[in-house]
């Protein structure tokens, strides 16, 4: 994570930021293998760009759309900005305190209960355990999983870490919020419970990322929005002309 | 020093790691932590009566020498393992929220040296019950002690980096352990091999410096010189290479899990 200390309103900078993975054809997991190519020269040396070239800045308590089809790179960008990957080249500078939720869940241990993951997800958001337990009941309310509090993550539904993700990171007000698909899995009522949570926070100055397919809700939820094509940045502006360009785009 | 910055940023966030893996480690079972203290107990008189009798010490120090040498090694055996295991164990946090990497690793090796530390009650416990008594020597102990976590760390951060590319490695690792444990002179007297051809064998090998000069200030002996020298060297070396190595590769590490 790295810090930029410049007073301005900008909490995400990215600059021509570029991701590229080295297709494997098959993972090299074992000694055996990696020497057997080694010797071969066979080492394979494929590559995707799944970021290409992107630029940009989003300001203090903008709630940015990211909108684009399977594969665009949405969530290799929100991992990138999460500090989960390092770009190939390019650089993304962020302020303050992230809460990424990337591919439907925060990151938790799945060995451990819910419980003890609200205090785990706590300390990755910097905060002290003495923070965590006021925090503690709110979260468990807003998650509405009080019964299933001490049972171990592994045991939940994908809905229920979701639920569990998204009350932890709305809860403990962090400066930058990621949310890539997240409210997709949800049953409706937790899913506008959310939404009311996500509005709500607004004028509090949480800069929020919102990934999603559903071009409703991006518009009910955003103020800005960007799309991604194969890995390009084709259009970012306020909410209404790109989610009319994402239309025709969709048609 | 951009390392130990972000050590200081994460506190709460390692010691919550550490936390984690003390309590999924005797998830579970009834004793719990407890059993950092039993386990060795145990193992101690399994030793004592095999070695004992097969090697004919009778003397009642020979269990706290036996004891005392296992609990270094499984030190070493248990960081070390569970260091190597640490970036896959979190892979669920490493594939969606940036913490610093070294932490996993790193609190692998602390955490265990936390039970270390408890089990070493029993070492005392052990010591006194058998006529070993603390001399002024004893306040030394905490020089092989240092030498051991230093050397653990290192070991695990290299083990962690190379683990993450190649799974083979826990397997190999094991194998590899099993000749430390043997060179470590746990459950024998090295004078038994002292002349002999083979004793630089021992000496090469650092954690039976350590684990020699441990005995040394339990005993209220002298410590050897060259082995501090050797251990402490060999230990800054492994914790300097292991840094160098895992600060290298920590980027690659999401691609292999």
């Amino acid at each position: 994570m790295k810090e930029n200390k410049d007073s301005s309103s900008e909490v995400i900078k990215l600059d021509t930021v570029t991701m590229e993975f080295n297709l494997h054809k098959e993972k090299l997991d074992s000694m055996k293998e990696y020497f057997i190519k080694l010797i071969k020269k066979d080492v394979d040396k494929k590559h995707f760009k799944a970021l290409d070239n992107i630029s940009f800045t989003v300001n203090r308590g903008d709630r940015v759309g990211v909108l684009g089809l399977n594969g665009a790179g949405k969530s290799t960008l929100m991992k990138i900005i999460a500090g989960v990957f390092e770009p190939t080249s390019g650089s993304v500078h962020t302020k303050g305190i992230i809460a990424p939720m990337i591919e439907l869940g925060a990151g938790f241990d799945m060995q451990y209960t819910g419980a003890e993951n609200i205090y785990l997800y706590g300390a990755v958001l910097g905060h002290s355990r003495k923070f965590m337990e006021k925090q503690f009941p709110g979260i468990v309310e807003f998650s509405e999983l009080k019964e299933f509090i001490d049972v171990p993550l592994k045991n939940y539904s994908s809905g229920m870490r979701a639920r569990l993700g998204f009350s932890i990171a709305t809860m403990v007000n962090p400066d930058i919020l990621i949310l890539d698909e997240v409210l997709s899995v949800g049953d409706a009522k937790f899913r506008k419970k959310s939404e009311n949570k996500l509005l709500s926070m607004m004028d509090e100055s949480t800069t929020v990322l919102f990934v999603s397919h559903n071009l409703e809700q991006v518009k009910r939820l955003c103020n800005k929005a960007m799309i991604l094509e194969k890995g390009k940045l084709i259009a970012m502006g306020n909410i209404d002309e790109i989610a009319e360009q994402y239309e025709e785009m969709t048609k | 020093m951009t390392g130990i910055k972000e050590l200081y940023r994460y506190r709460n966030l390692f010691s919550e790691l550490v936390r984690k893996g003390i309590v999924l480690k005797y998830r579970r079972s009834y004793l719990g932590v407890v059993w950092s203290m039993i386990e060795p107990l145990l193992t101690m008189m399994v030793l004592t009566v095999v070695f004992g009798t097969l090697l004919g010490h009778h003397e009642k120090a020979f269990s706290v020498y036996i004891l005392s040498g296992r609990l270094i090694y499984s030190l070493f055996s248990q960081s070390t393992t569970a260091a190597l295991k640490s970036i896959r164990q979190n892979e669920g946090l490493i594939k969606k929220v940036y913490v610093p990497k070294i932490l996993y690793p790193v609190s692998a090796v602390v955490f265990n040296y936390v039970l270390f530390i408890i089990s070493l009650i029993v070492l005392a416990g052990v010591s006194l019950v058998l006529g070993v008594y603390p001399t002024k020597k004893l306040l030394l102990i905490i020089i092989p002690l240092a030498i051991l976590f230093i050397f653990s760390v290192g070991a695990g951060l290299v083990l962690s980096t190379l683990g993450t590319f190649f799974r083979d490695l826990e397997y190999l690792w094991n194998v590899a352990l099993m000749l430390v444990m043997y060179t470590c002179a746990i459950f024998y007297y090295p004078d038994a091999i002292l002349h002999s051809d083979v004793y630089w064998i021992l000496k090469m090998n650092p954690l039976f410096c350590i684990i020699a000069n441990f005995r040394s200030c339990l005993f209220g002996g002298n410590m050897d010189m060259w082995m501090l020298g050797y251990s402490s060297i060999f230990a800054v070396f492994t914790l300097i290479l292991g840094y160098w190595i895992f600060e290298k590769n920590k980027n690659k590490f999401i691609l292999y899990l």
